[in-house]
């Protein structure tokens, strides 16, 4: 079943666009089938699932690679559903009414984002590595897809362009810790490393390369600016995507493999250290900024570090009040971005600076946004305030520095947190003195009820936390407590007058203070603007990549021939001529010649191949060779192989007939346009010279190497009568390597097929034309500009 | 056992650096004279390799083998001689299709290569220019307004 609601999210996502084609709006609806189900069939398991029996489901992908599909529904995968099916659902129906019926989006982004849900939903489920990986990577493409819309917008562009670099740069990575991790383990099922988990410097490294894909993908810092450059989609996507579902994965894949890592320091302490800076981090530039969806994504980031140190130490109750945060969050930050989107919708703006008196206007959307900040900044009666408590709770049961430390952290980044919710509320419907009041459009009553549904839904479930409690706390229960105080906590509303509860007081207190300057804060945080950024970081090294290939291009593909076959023959002297040269061994019983004919041929083959270097006219040039070639042909006369010399004497004097037919037509000298340069040609030579002397060292020390005759000939020696022949070469070419033979000839055939086809072309140009093909020399305009 | 002598080393190291030299030359012609030079090269290095001057590997009918030359490397070099010839051809019928069209027989370096070789910075990152050039024109496309329908000329109204 599991498995079947997947596929039915990546069916309807490829069927979607023939519907959004007649209707967009009963695109959208339609595509909130799916993960309505889902969610209502989840609920019905939930008994199931709390009793402690999974539901899990494995289909075979390559058995053979061991690769499967392995999904369990567990208690944390359930939360994780409320997420992202719930709250996939209400944003789609929102979306139906968001964009425009003829909206050129609207058909794109319906399939896209069932698309999403569906691999969103096989990534919270997946109990094996793999899989969790393949889907983990779909949701970055959907985002890219997503971000980058119709690309018509350089901002859409470059946002998309971020997120997919960042993220599958930590998704690449954590493939690689994955399999560092799940080779260590024998086994890449979650569930099965999380009973036992594996140790050793493999499944170290492997760690800290999963952790980096948790960070990226949960934007952490120093990896954060993605994530308000996404804002760049439109805000459904942005509410659903990169704040509710995706962006979780991070701190989800944190929360999965907490059971097992959470005791090493190497899990937890980039993950306190990282999260808690983002939390500060993300809640100071919050409180910096004016664009109301911009305001938002900080303080996305900001929760997401929170969630991270929540889920990083691996206790009890932090991991319960982890658990509690990640529904709460979902449900006010969806709640809060649907509320940008319906503030934009009717008022054309999200500039904080530009609402006045929207309050007014629209009690009703600023009563659901009041309720869905109140329930970031963690007021009672909501869910965000018992999930903070249970927060503050844990860390000083904790009662060491490390608690004590991250106490601290999580205080300070909750008066943030509170700061730039009371500025949330003040800059969308605040009415501000100096500024016009909005006169907003009538907002369709689609735009107005789901972020309902998601507001009243954080109000009912804080003030039901006990009821709720097992749901939420059953993914905690599978971690150890530190004592008894801790294993009894529950999620309630009161826990009486306790130190959590005092320092809730102070982090409300705090943020209305820092709210209430929010004109002096607003100019510290325009004045630390540092040039040192995590976004230009992220320029600096992409910008930087691009250097260097461009360097590394630029000098290895010259575009010359020369400079190629130099790098190659420089390459042969550098690897197997420095292995000559350390395994040198002289043969010691080389002669100097073995018959006295060779010398006088052999000089005259070296003086015409000397001459040859020095030869300006084409003719002389091919008399040379010819030379040569008659040498090397009396050679082999004398080294006792007439057939050899035979076949050579035929071939050098058809080539010399070849060459004097060509050189008909070609100018007398060779005729290089630039001389070359004489200190080149001089490195070519010592060049040459020294790879030509490599090559016949090679020869001498090999051959000197040789122990033995070879015994193949000599049977090929005493078969050759059987074979019906005296001259063994031939037996050789014609019966025993025959097949050889016929390669030999294909060649030939192709050779000369190829040959006559350029030759016959070029005479049809001429017959075509009436007259000589006249050749241009000059230079085109295009290579001028190079070659000077 | 050696089966190369010194001498013949070196009429093979000539052999082999003139054609090395020849290759890196610009005129086609020159590659082209390379290539046979490298090709006669290789198989005297292949015919020599197989040892030291002796009988031919002709029988005789009396059945005596002995001091016979290797016939294997002899009939491999011979193949190797026809294969170099029937690319020697080739080329040249390349070569001279070359100068027909290009109106020279040199061998040109590829300007697009040159191009980025010569290009200290960097103009345009993942297909964008690098420098802002102006504001673009249009809406914010993260916004409602982006998302609502185009707006379009009163045509479409009907």
């Amino acid at each position: 079943m599991l498995l079947a609601l997947v596929v039915a999210h990546l069916a309807l996502a490829c069927a979607l666009p023939a519907v959004a084609a007649r209707s967009t709006r009963a695109a959208f609806g339609l595509a909130a089938v799916p993960p309505a189900v889902t969610l209502v069939w989840a609920l019905a398991m939930a008994p199931q699932v709390l009793g402690g029996q999974g539901v899990t489901q494995s289909i075979a992908w390559a058995p053979a690679l061991h690769l499967y599909f392995d999904v369990r529904l567990d208690a944390l995968a359930l939360v994780m559903i409320v997420l992202v099916s719930g709250l996939g659902a209400v944003i789609l129906v929102y979306s139906a009414f968001y964009f425009g019926r003829r909206s050129a989006d609207a058909s794109r982004t319906s399939a896209l984002l069932v698309f999403f849900a569906g691999a969103m939903l096989g990534l919270v489920v997946a109990d094996d590595l793999l899989t969790l990986y393949v889907f983990w990577e779909l949701t970055s493409i959907a985002s890219f897809l997503l971000v980058g819309q119709s690309g018509l917008h350089r901002a859409n562009r470059r946002a998309a362009v971020q997120a997919l670099l960042v993220t599958v740069f930590g998704g690449l990575s954590m493939l690689l810790g994955f399999v560092l991790v799940g080779e260590s383990a024998g086994t890449y099922r979650i569930s099965e490393i999380v009973a036992a988990p594996p140790t050793g410097g493999a499944v170290t490294a492997g760690i800290v390369l999963v952790l980096l894909g948790a960070l990226t993908k949960s934007a952490q810092a120093p990896f954060h600016p993605w994530l308000p450059a996404a804002m760049a989609a439109p805000t459904p996507v942005s509410g659903y995507l990169h704040a509710a579902s995706m962006v979780k994965a991070g701190v989800f894949l944190v929360a999965r493999l907490s059971p097992a890592f959470a005791s090493s320091a190497e899990w937890w302490l980039p993950l306190v250290v990282l999260g808690l800076s983002t939390m500060l981090i993300g809640g100071w530039r919050a409180l910096g900024a004016t664009d109301l969806k911009r305001l938002l994504a900080f303080g996305t980031v900001s929760q997401l570090g929170f969630l991270m140190v929540l889920f990083a130490v691996g206790g009890r109750l932090a991991a319960v009040a982890g658990a509690a945060l990640l529904l709460a969050h979902g449900l006010f930050k969806a709640t809060l971005f649907l509320v940008v989107g319906t503030v934009d919708k009717v008022t054309g703006t999200r500039e904080a600076g530009a609402l006045s008196g929207l309050g007014r206007a629209m009690p009703g959307l600023a009563a659901a946004a009041m309720l869905a900040a109140a329930s970031m900044a963690g007021i009672p009666p909501l869910l965000g305030f018992v999930a903070k408590e249970a927060a503050f709770e844990a860390f000083q049961l904790e009662d060491d520095p490390r608690g004590w430390i991250v106490l601290a952290g999580l205080v300070v980044g909750s008066i943030l947190t509170v700061a730039y919710s009371a500025r949330f509320l003040w800059g969308a419907f605040a009415t501000k003195p100096g500024v016009d009041v909005v006169a907003p459009k009538k907002a369709s009553p689609g735009l107005i009820a789901p972020l309902w549904i998601t507001s009243l839904a954080g109000l009912v479930l804080g003030l039901i936390a006990p009821v709720v409690a097992p749901l939420i706390e059953a993914y905690g229960d599978s971690l150890p407590s530190r004592d008894a105080e801790e294993a009894g906590y529950h999620l309630a509303l009161w826990h009486g007058w306790n130190l959590a509860l005092a320092l809730s007081g102070v982090a409300l207190l705090g943020g209305l203070l820092l709210h209430a300057a929010r004109g002096r804060i607003e100019a510290l945080t325009r004045a630390l603007h540092h040039p040192v950024s995590a976004q230009r970081g992220y320029e600096l090294v992409v910008s930087g990549i691009e250097r260097v290939a461009v360097l590394v291009t630029g000098r290895l593909q010259a575009g010359s021939l020369p400079f190629y076959l130099a790098a190659v023959l420089l390459m042969v002297l550098a690897l197997p001529g420095v292995g000559l040269v350390a395994g040198w061994a002289w043969p010691a019983d080389a002669p100097v010649v073995h018959q006295w004919m060779q010398i006088p041929l052999g000089i005259v083959v070296v003086a015409a191949a000397l001459a040859l270097v020095r030869a300006h006219r084409r003719f002389t040039a091919v008399l040379l060779v010819g030379a040569v070639g008659y040498g090397i042909g009396g050679l082999f006369v004398v080294d006792g192989a007439p057939d050899l010399a035979l076949a050579q004497f035929l071939v050098e004097t058809l080539a010399v007939v070849a060459f004097v037919f060509v050189l008909r037509r070609l100018p007398a000298h060779f005729t290089e346009r630039r001389r070359p340069r004489r200190g080149v040609q001089i490195r070519k030579g010592v060049l040459a010279a020294v790879a030509g002397t490599t090559v016949a060292a090679f020869g001498l020390v090999l051959s000197g190497a040789r122990t033995a005759p070879t015994t193949a000939s000599d049977e090929f020696v005493r078969l050759a009568p059987e074979a019906g022949a005296t001259n063994v070469v031939s037996a050789i070419l014609v019966d025993f390597r025959a097949l050889d033979t016929v390669g030999e000839i294909t060649v030939l055939l192709v050779a000369a097929a190829g040959t006559a086809s350029l030759v016959l072309a070029t005479r049809y140009d001429r017959r075509r034309k009436g007259r000589a093909t006249r050749s241009s020399t000059d230079t085109p305009d295009h290579e001028k500009e190079v070659l000077g | 056992m050696t089966t190369i002598s010194l001498a013949m080393a070196v009429v093979v190291a000539v052999l082999y650096s003139v054609g090395f030299y020849l290759l890196l030359q610009r005129s086609l012609m020159r590659v082209l004279l390379g290539v046979v030079v490298l090709g006669h090269g290789a198989n005297l290095l292949l015919q020599l390799a197989g040892g030291p001057p002796a009988r031919p590997p002709i029988l005789d009918g009396t059945g005596d083998t002995a001091g016979l030359a290797d016939p294997l490397p002899q009939a491999l070099a011979l193949t190797a001689v026809v294969i170099t010839f029937a690319m020697t051809t080739y080329l040249l019928a390349l070569g001279y299709r070359s100068w027909v069209l290009v109106g020279h027989d040199e061998v040109q370096d590829d300007l697009e290569d040159r191009r980025i070789a010569r290009r200290r910075t960097v103009k345009a990152s993942m297909g964008e220019e690098v420098e802002e050039t102006g504001d673009e024109v249009g809406v914010d496309p993260g916004s409602a307004a982006a998302s609502d329908d185009p707006v379009t000329s009163t045509a479409d109204v009907r």
